[in-house]
């Protein structure tokens, strides 16, 4: 999947740097340590800037441009931080046949983003998702944890009242 | 139920070569999508000389449209931590690995918690069951890419590496992960490895057909009654399991085709619903088994959008290593690509060609879609018998394309149409149809 590069200053804390660096000494023996450290950087800055690319490559003493690679290759790690709320929309093809395109289409028109977007206050960002494996709920949306089967446009329109 | 009591027969009671022959003897195959008999896949990781091997689960189940696997490390996580210690156990290795897909968070956490309980009871660890043999198992988590499903893209994942496919040979079981002897399983395959301990490979051999032994789970989704997953001894038919099974299609509809093996499968249109599903059976009719979903599509489905997503999907996720997958050429990806996720990426193309060209025949020559799906080629049509001219239509319409004088038939200007559908639902008559 195509990746932009991020617009957002970052903002990392002496708190999260210290964090990292732990995570990747505790892995640092471990064969194969590149991603397990990018799944945890990841969970600790809610995104990969460039910054702590940086000081993972400079720590497992690897190219950046491999660290890069990485991340640029697997579609969960994300350059752009994300919205409070990440709406993702399974595009599984249970989800597909029964009517996800319009539950998509339906969201971007109300939020105004496209797939791998975040609207501008920072509130909403949406994806359009692999399968999620709930295909017997057919058409499905995760919001955060929270997940929401067999929907309807309409409904949509409901649930994202609740987060608005 | 029994749990870990076929992995202490196993260390008690069996040699690792009376463990290999029992699981040939099943005639068990993989059930994640390429159906290679797993009883030899063990023998040639056995018989590779080696030090340090490993054994991996293949819990990166990314098929859309199925989710057994999901199932099974919710619901008995336990079963694959035992038959994948067997596995270690014949062919000399002590450390097993899991990749699991990031999208299943339940599932990671339930392997977290079994594999904590295993080790606090001595099931992985040293000197299991007091017999010497050691075995671990490490949790590895996949981060979103479909090819990592691919046996060696997966090992390259686990390496630390972007998740891109190796030429075979060398395979696997000669040299793997860390370039040492590698098995690799997916979920299900290992859930039946205790029970053929258990029950034997006379009770498993005995269900199923010649060539496709036991049963196979299948994903059964999409337009369909009952939803979920369902069980099923090899061999069955579709129509067994979409109309008795499955309770058939909802709203009166009727069945247009099944969609298997996901991306890399193919659809099996209504006229070959009395196949009987095996791996053999799929595969000369255009599809495969892939991991087990089914997914329904009924007449509103359309067969070209389908292998648009479909192509869409393979683009998306081809990792863009070697060149035929870079080359749009159907034929030639599938003879000279160097995984299973190239190879057979061109299959939903070419079996909803062969089965539905007459599909394919109306988007291009008439411009139509006959389902009425693709929004480019869709149009609105009144029907003049049933239009009563009642002129509600006209005045929804926002582009003034609808036409006619009150009380007679009114016509569409398709030139004029934006499609947005307003007619349609105003009409209370239901005159107005897509086409």
């Amino acid at each position: 999947m195509a990746k932009r590069k991020t617009v957002v200053p970052f903002h990392g804390t002496a708190e999260q740097e210290k964090a990292l660096r732990e995570l990747i000494a505790a892995h640092k023996q471990q064969q194969g340590a590149l991603m397990p450290v990018l799944q945890g950087a990841q969970e600790l800055y809610g995104y990969l800037p460039i910054e702590v690319q940086t000081i993972i490559a400079e720590e497992l003493n690897l190219p950046l441009a491999e660290v890069y690679g990485v991340v640029t290759f697997y579609a969960q790690f994300t350059l752009n931080p994300r919205g409070r709320y990440n709406i993702g929309v399974c595009m599984g093809t249970a989800c597909y046949v029964k009517g996800a395109g319009e539950v998509l289409e339906r969201i971007q028109k109300r939020l105004g983003i496209e797939p791998g977007g975040t609207t501008p206050d920072g509130r909403f960002s949406l994806e359009a998702t692999r399968c999620i494996g709930a295909c017997g709920l057919a058409p499905v949306m995760t919001i955060n944890e929270e997940v929401y089967g067999r929907l309807t446009p309409d409904e949509v329109d409901k649930i994202l009242d609740k987060y608005l | 139920m029994d749990g870990y009591e076929a992995l202490g027969r196993v260390l008690t009671r069996m040699t690792p070569d009376e463990v290999i022959q029992v699981v040939k003897d099943s005639g068990l195959r993989g059930r994640g999508g390429g159906g290679f008999p797993t009883g030899q896949k063990w023998l040639f990781a056995r018989q590779s000389p080696g030090d340090v091997k490993y054994v991996c689960c293949n819990a990166d189940e990314g098929d859309p449209g199925a989710f057994m696997d999901r199932s099974v490390l919710e619901g008995d996580p336990h079963v694959v931590l035992e038959a994948m210690t067997i596995a270690g156990y014949a062919i000399g290795a002590h450390q097993g690995y899991i990749y699991v897909r990031a999208e299943y968070p339940i599932a990671i956490h339930r392997l977290q918690v079994a594999i904590k309980q295993a080790r606090e009871y001595g099931f992985l660890g040293e000197d299991i069951f007091g017999t010497g043999f050691a075995f671990d198992i490490e949790l590895r988590l996949g981060s979103g890419a479909f090819v990592c499903g691919e046996e060696t893209a997966l090992m390259t994942s686990i390496e630390g590496h972007r998740g891109e496919p190796r030429p075979r040979p060398p395979f696997p079981a000669v040299k793997g992960l860390f370039g040492v002897p590698t098995i690799l399983n997916n979920v299900e395959t290992w859930a039946n490895i205790p029970r053929i301990i258990l029950n034997g490979a006379d009770w498993f051999a005995g269900m199923g057909t010649e060539r496709s032994k036991g049963t196979k789970v299948f994903c059964l989704v999409g337009k369909i009654n009952n939803t979920g997953l369902v069980e099923i001894p090899m061999g069955t038919t579709l129509r067994e399991i979409v109309e008795d099974i499955g309770g058939g299609i909802p709203n009166g509809k009727k069945f247009k085709a099944a969609q298997t093996g996901g991306p890399s499968g193919g659809c099996i249109p209504a006229s070959l619903i009395d196949t009987p599903i095996d791996y053999d059976n799929l595969i000369a009719i255009g599809s495969m088994m892939g991991s087990g979903g089914l997914i329904v599509m009924d007449e509103d489905t359309c067969m070209v959008d389908i292998a648009k997503f479909f192509l869409e999907f393979t683009v998306d996720e081809s990792c863009g290593k070697c060149t035929p997958c870079r080359e749009e050429l159907c034929y030639y990806i599938k003879a000279n690509s160097l995984c299973a996720l190239g190879q057979s990426a061109p299959n939903p193309v070419l079996s909803t060609l062969h089965y539905f060209r007459d599909e394919y025949e109306a988007h291009c020559i008439e411009k139509r879609c006959p389902a009425g799906v693709c929004k480019r080629l869709v149009h609105y049509v009144i029907e003049e018998d049933k239009c009563k001219g009642c002129t509600a239509c006209a005045r929804a319409c926002p582009v003034n394309a609808i036409s006619g004088e009150v009380r007679k038939p009114h016509q569409i200007d398709t030139r004029k149409c934006i499609k947005c559908g307003a007619c349609m639902e105003t009409c209370r008559f239901n005159a107005i149809v897509k086409r």
